[in-house]
């Protein structure tokens, strides 16, 4: 209970000070426009954040071991925290400065425009591309080869368990777990980029027959999106994926194949509902009905017409729909139903290795390794989402 | 008055008609199964005699449409089936033991009700909160972090937060235990207590959507003309914002709140795994795991009508508080 006792009184503290600072910043400025119109809250904030910044620099100069020899993991694990925040800033910013340095015009005049969350976005997304694409070329190991030695913690150092051939050990039947995760970017992303745009496929193209079409089409279609809509997505997902457990072994097909198909359907009809809207703001347009008078065809209308109208927020929405799709199939994962095992799967190796995190105190690098599959989950979502953010925010043209 | 009670009463008529047709799609979809109840439960090997047993015992040598108003006749009346692996057990055990969904299901109710409570008591004023202050210091320094921290904890899993969460809250610091344990009668404190971590759990991945929307609503409103005459005649911005924004930004906030108490629902699933509370979440899992086909059909009737129920929540009361939305076009 102490800690928050602690807690309280800190916050006490922060606000006489904020108090404290505005009055005598009133007195010794004598009344200056800034100070004397200052609210209290505003005060009270650049106190709080001076706070957290002396606690974070104080925190993190703590020595990691205590005088007994002893580490201290908590210092550990929020060193590493602030320097993967560093490193990160440093490689958006880097990263920035290059994208606006070569390139074509074009190019360079975006990235010089662009706030530092979207270029690490990019930058993310970057290294996780060339990752899944050149996986077998750099993991060092397969993700099934079986290894001769099980168990071999994090760290390289052979006085703690490690062994330098792996750097991140290898897990509870002896997979090297760098080359898991290495190979973990080409399964987990390829196979959520593969169900997004299936998703999109089905969605799409139900979408903007709906609304070219109308009539009786256009409300079955509707009403059914309705019905599937009215089921939480993840709880759909898995009772679908119990009956697909089941077909599996009969027909002969894995798993992994009912899961991309099951999403995708599930996350076509969200597709669906945005695509027939924005067709449906275009389809009422006069050049389709000229095209209509011409008597093009719906082949016609639908490629020529609306798709190239409907580009733009279709990829937005694109990026959106990725994050779900891969976080769905991450929780599937996660979950024990989703991609099945051999394939390397950041998901599944959360779930196994995730009792490590019990060892923190003792091994702080034993715990780090269900937390970096976690995290190679999260920063590609973030990443993402970072970009999309991005986007929208300038296409809406909203500055305030 | 009378236009107000017809439309919440045609509301909850379509609401309840969107539950019957997504029932009729559950079964449906559980009946897609090849082979049926009776051999998933006695397994490959089962005598024919005793196949027919079952199917006879169960019901299952009635037509499809049949079983289907015996299984809504039963739900009404509080009967959700039988369970397979509880029946397994039974047989095993010699006789003993409850098999019914429904006492499998009613208690684990009721703890992930209270978890989604907790959950929901903190992250509702904090999200509001946060979500006021980031519109009054909008494009400050303080705005863009929140900004960053939110889209952060939105994009992540929620088995992410949960595991950050454990290790600096159980593990480093043992402040919280990280696995909740809850059985019947502990005292409302130790409950508490070991249901404080998953809510802390869902609360971070809720209360940063709902700030988001918080913030973007009343933003919109602060465009409109009269919040800046108020601007103009000196009120303080923040007065500005809880006197005049507010109450206007009331209705899509609720809105709002109802909608992410609606994605608790789902999120609760993995939660409730990785700090292995006993809620329905854990309970769908698990009979997913053991294709445990009655008691995934129930959980999932039970998961939809809560979603249904807390959109149709929204959807009314979006309408009692916005007089505009009760006079269609």
């Amino acid at each position: 209970m102490s800690i928050w006792i602690v807690l309280l009184i800190a916050l006490v503290a922060i606000a006489v000070v904020g108090w404290l600072l505005r009055f005598g910043m009133q007195t010794a400025t004598g009344n200056a426009p800034y100070w004397r119109d200052l609210p209290y809250s505003v005060a009270f904030g650049y106190v709080f954040m001076a706070a957290i910044l002396l606690f974070t620099i104080w925190f993190y100069f703590q020595p990691t071991e205590n005088e007994a020899g002893v580490p201290v993991a908590s210092v550990t694990f929020f060193r590493w925290a602030i320097q993967g925040l560093i490193i990160a800033f440093i490689a958006a910013f880097l990263f920035r400065l290059l994208g606006s340095n070569v390139g074509t015009s074009w190019s360079t005049k975006m990235f010089r425009s662009m706030p530092l969350t979207a270029s690490f976005g990019i930058l993310v997304v970057l290294i996780y591309a060339l990752l899944a694409i050149f996986a077998p070329l750099i993991a060092p190991h397969g993700q099934e080869v079986v290894l001769a030695s099980a168990n071999i913690l994090p760290g390289g150092n052979v006085a703690n368990g490690g062994d330098p051939a792996y750097p991140l050990g290898t897990d509870s039947i002896g997979r090297d777990i760098l080359s898991r995760l290495i190979y973990g970017a080409q399964n987990t992303v390829g196979i959520a980029f593969i169900t997004t745009i299936l998703a999109f496929l089905i969605g799409a193209t139900l979408g903007f027959l709906a609304a070219t079409l109308g009539g009786w089409l256009d409300q079955l279609l509707s009403r059914a999106v309705d019905v599937l809509m009215a089921i939480p997505s993840l709880i759909f997902a898995l009772l679908l994926m119990t009956i697909a457990a089941v077909w599996a072994p009969r027909l002969g097909i894995p798993l992994t194949v009912f899961m991309v198909l099951i999403i995708a359907v599930i996350d076509s009809t969200r597709v669906f509902r945005l695509a027939r809207a924005v067709a449906g703001n275009i389809v009422v347009m006069d050049y389709v009905e000229a095209a209509q008078l011409r008597g093009e065809g719906l082949g016609y209308l639908i490629f020529k017409e609306v798709l190239p109208n409907a580009t733009a927020p279709l990829l937005a929405e694109f990026g959106l729909r990725f994050c779900f799709v891969f976080l769905t199939i991450a929780a599937l994962s996660f979950l024990g139903v989703g991609i099945q095992p051999p394939l390397a799967d950041w998901g599944t190796m959360v779930r196994d290795l995730a009792p490590f995190i019990n060892f923190a105190q003792f091994a702080p690098l034993a715990a780090v390794t269900p937390l970096l599959a976690a995290g190679a989950i999260a920063l590609l979502t973030v990443g993402v989402n970072f970009i999309v953010d991005w986007m929208l925010h300038k296409s809406s043209g909203l500055k305030d | 008055m009378q236009t107000i009670l017809k439309i919440i009463a045609q509301r909850l008529l379509l609401g309840l008609l969107t539950l019957l047709v997504v029932s009729v799609v559950i079964f449906v979809a559980v009946n897609l199964l090849p082979g049926d109840f009776a051999e998933s439960i006695l397994g490959q090997s089962a005598t024919p005699e005793a196949v027919a047993s079952i199917r006879r015992d169960l019901g299952l040598d009635q037509p499809l449409v049949i079983r289907y108003f015996q299984w809504l006749g039963g739900i009404m009346t509080g009967d959700l089936g039988t369970s397979f692996s509880q029946l397994n057990f039974r047989s095993a055990m010699g006789g003993a033991g409850d098999t019914g969904v429904a006492e499998q299901i009613a208690p684990r109710l009721s703890n992930t009700l209270f978890l989604a409570g907790v959950s929901a008591s903190i992250a509702v004023p904090l999200a509001v909160f946060l979500g006021i202050l980031a519109a009054l210091y909008r494009n400050t320094l303080f705005d863009r972090a929140t900004n960053v921290l939110t889209l952060s904890s939105i994009s992540s899993p929620e088995f992410f937060m949960a595991y950050i969460l454990i290790l600096f809250l159980a593990v480093l610091n043992p402040i919280l235990p990280s696995l909740s344990n809850i059985y019947p009668g502990m005292s409302f404190g130790e409950r508490l207590d070991r249901t404080l971590l998953p809510a802390l759990t869902l609360t971070l991945v809720v209360t940063a959507h709902m700030m988001r929307m918080t913030r973007a609503a009343i933003i919109n409103l602060l465009a409109s003309p009269y919040i800046e005459m108020a601007r103009l005649k000196g009120i303080k911005p923040l007065r500005v914002i809880v006197k005049h924004a507010f109450p206007n930004a009331l209705a899509p906030i609720i809105n709002v709140v109802a909608l992410n108490l609606a994605y608790l629902v789902t999120g609760v699933v993995v939660v409730e795994v990785v700090f292995v509370y006993p809620g329905i979440g854990q309970l769908f899992v698990d009979a997913v795991k053991n294709r445990d086909i009655p008691v995934v059909q129930a959980c999932c009737l039970i998961f939809a009508a809560a979603y249904i129920l807390l959109n149709l929540t929204a959807d009314i009361l979006s309408i009692l508080s916005n007089p505009r939305l009760r006079h269609p076009k």
